[in-house]
């Protein structure tokens, strides 16, 4: 039996042996994830961002736990977790300590938990995140948690690859200039306010409401390799009835206070997608940056393979002596590169 | 374009409630390059075996200081058996007296380690059981 069809039968060691294959780029994952890719599309992406310390890991453990025990009469729903950790930029190695928060869910079948190294990405998300989604869509897995960095300001990747993206906050962290600055708020569709029980909850709290007050549906724009993209169609946002106000839901992770507020949240907004057609322009506008970031990587492998080192080398030392200018060296590396 | 590194679960089973060791091992081999999945305290061995078995490592390194390795050790060995999973490696640091050294090394424990062990032997050994060389 082949990797891929296992992986369709939910086969656990062949979702890690494959989950590996890709993360490390090896031509048989790429293989299998081609027979996988059909069988995709139906999980519900739940992206979880937010700056180191705010509770993240513990959030996603409480949420899994969530879909794992519903209330009575609601359906039990599989549940998989990809936690990204940075990678040291000096050796490339890593730490990944998320698992430290999630114990309550070993031994439980119905949930695979995936730890990954960001490998020099910046963003938040690895550059294979995406792909290894698409394994556990394929395998069965209803909702798919994705934790990324905690980097804080700029992991706006995760707005591109999740269906609902939640963005943790915790009171203590920043005044609120640090709300109404550009990015990460931006992407939220649900405002997490965890650790509620600390001191200094409500001003986290107005802060984050009076930015949502302040703020005008303004289409879901981005500029992604020098282009202007958007996440939301224009009917949805001009004619106003289709617009998402992010709600904002405090939770005590450690305690489990707030879940229930939390999953009615993601399943209206997962709700709202359906209704307005959003998840469709989600879809397409996550596999059009797919589809850009993979050319973006294979072309400069193949530019690569056509360039020595001698020369690379050359034009790098001829920029060091500042006898030819950066732009000058990428124009002479792609000229000559191509030409030989 | 293929790029490979190594996968470490560092995890201490049983009821001992001290990691330093582990974090430093965990933190050595991290500047080693690899990349080391850190479980915390008070892992069963069923939770050791399973979080190998989701992250897909190529070594295990248990830290035990409680003196419970004769029950833990041969334990997480047969579920990795059970589970398909004997290409794991298997590494163990702490308190060990001498004399189950023996014992544990015929089970398959790749390498022992005790206090005053330079973290540069285990990085070595861990590259030479998975590589088969010392080199990064």
């Amino acid at each position: 039996m082949s990797l891929a069809s296992s992986v369709l039968d939910g086969e656990r060691l062949a979702i890690a042996r494959l989950l590996s294959q890709i993360e490390n780029n090896n031509p048989s994952g790429q293989d299998a994830l081609g027979e996988l890719f059909p069988h995709t599309g139906r999980a519900h992406l739940v992206g979880v961002t937010g700056a180191p310390g705010t509770g993240k890991s513990s959030l996603v453990n409480r949420l899994a736990a969530s879909y794992r025990n519903p209330p009575k009469g609601i359906p039990q729903l599989k549940v998989a977790i990809i936690a990204v950790d940075p990678s040291s930029p000096f050796t490339g190695g890593a730490i990944l300590g998320d698992r430290v928060r999630m114990r309550d869910l070993s031994g439980d079948p119905g949930v695979f938990i995936r730890s990954m190294a960001a490998r020099g990405s910046l963003g938040g998300l690895a550059p294979t995140t995406a792909s290894m989604v698409q394994v556990f869509d394929a395998a069965g897995f209803e909702i798919i948690m994705i934790e990324t960095v905690g980097a804080g300001q700029a992991e706006v990747d995760i707005a591109r690859l999740a269906h609902t993206t939640l963005v943790v906050e915790a009171p203590g962290l920043g005044d609120d200039i640090q709300a109404i600055k550009a990015g990460i708020l931006e992407i939220a569709d649900i405002l997490v306010v965890n650790k509620a029980d600390r001191p200094g909850v409500e001003n986290t709290e107005r802060a984050l409401r009076s930015m949502l007050e302040l703020a005008h549906p303004a289409p879901r724009v981005f500029i992604h390799h020098g282009q202007i993209e958007s996440l939301t169609s224009p009917e949805s946002t001009s004619e106003g009835n289709g617009f998402w106000l992010p709600p904002i839901v405090r939770t005590i992770a450690t305690k489990g206070d707030g879940l229930p507020e939390l999953v009615s949240a993601i399943n209206e907004h997962q709700q709202h997608l359906k209704e307005t057609g959003e998840r469709q322009n989600r879809d397409r506008a996550r596999l059009q940056a797919e589809l850009d970031t993979l050319i973006q990587t294979n072309l400069v492998y193949r530019w690569r393979q056509h360039v020595s080192d001698s020369q690379y080398q050359e034009i790098l030392e001829s920029l060091i002596a500042r006898q030819i200018s950066p732009h000058q060296a990428v124009e002479a590396l792609l000229n000559g590169g191509i030409a030989a | 374009m293929s790029e490979r590194k190594i996968r470490v679960l560092v995890a201490k089973p049983g009821l001992d409630g001290h990691d330093r060791g582990a974090k430093v091992v965990a933190r050595a081999l991290r500047d080693a390059g690899m990349e080391v999945i850190y479980t915390g305290l008070r892992q069963t061995p069923e939770m050791v075996v399973e979080a190998a078995l989701q992250e897909d490592v190529d070594v295990i390194g248990l830290s035990i200081l409680s003196g419970a390795h004769m029950a833990l050790v041969p334990r997480v060995l047969e579920m990795l058996q059970a589970n398909g999973l004997e290409h794991i490696k298997v590494f163990l640091g702490g308190i060990i007296p001498d004399e189950d050294v023996p014992r544990l090394k015929e089970l398959g424990v790749v390498g022992i380690y005790g206090p005053g062990t330079l973290t540069e032997d285990i990085i070595r050994d861990v590259r030479l059981a998975v590589n088969g060389t010392s080199e990064p």
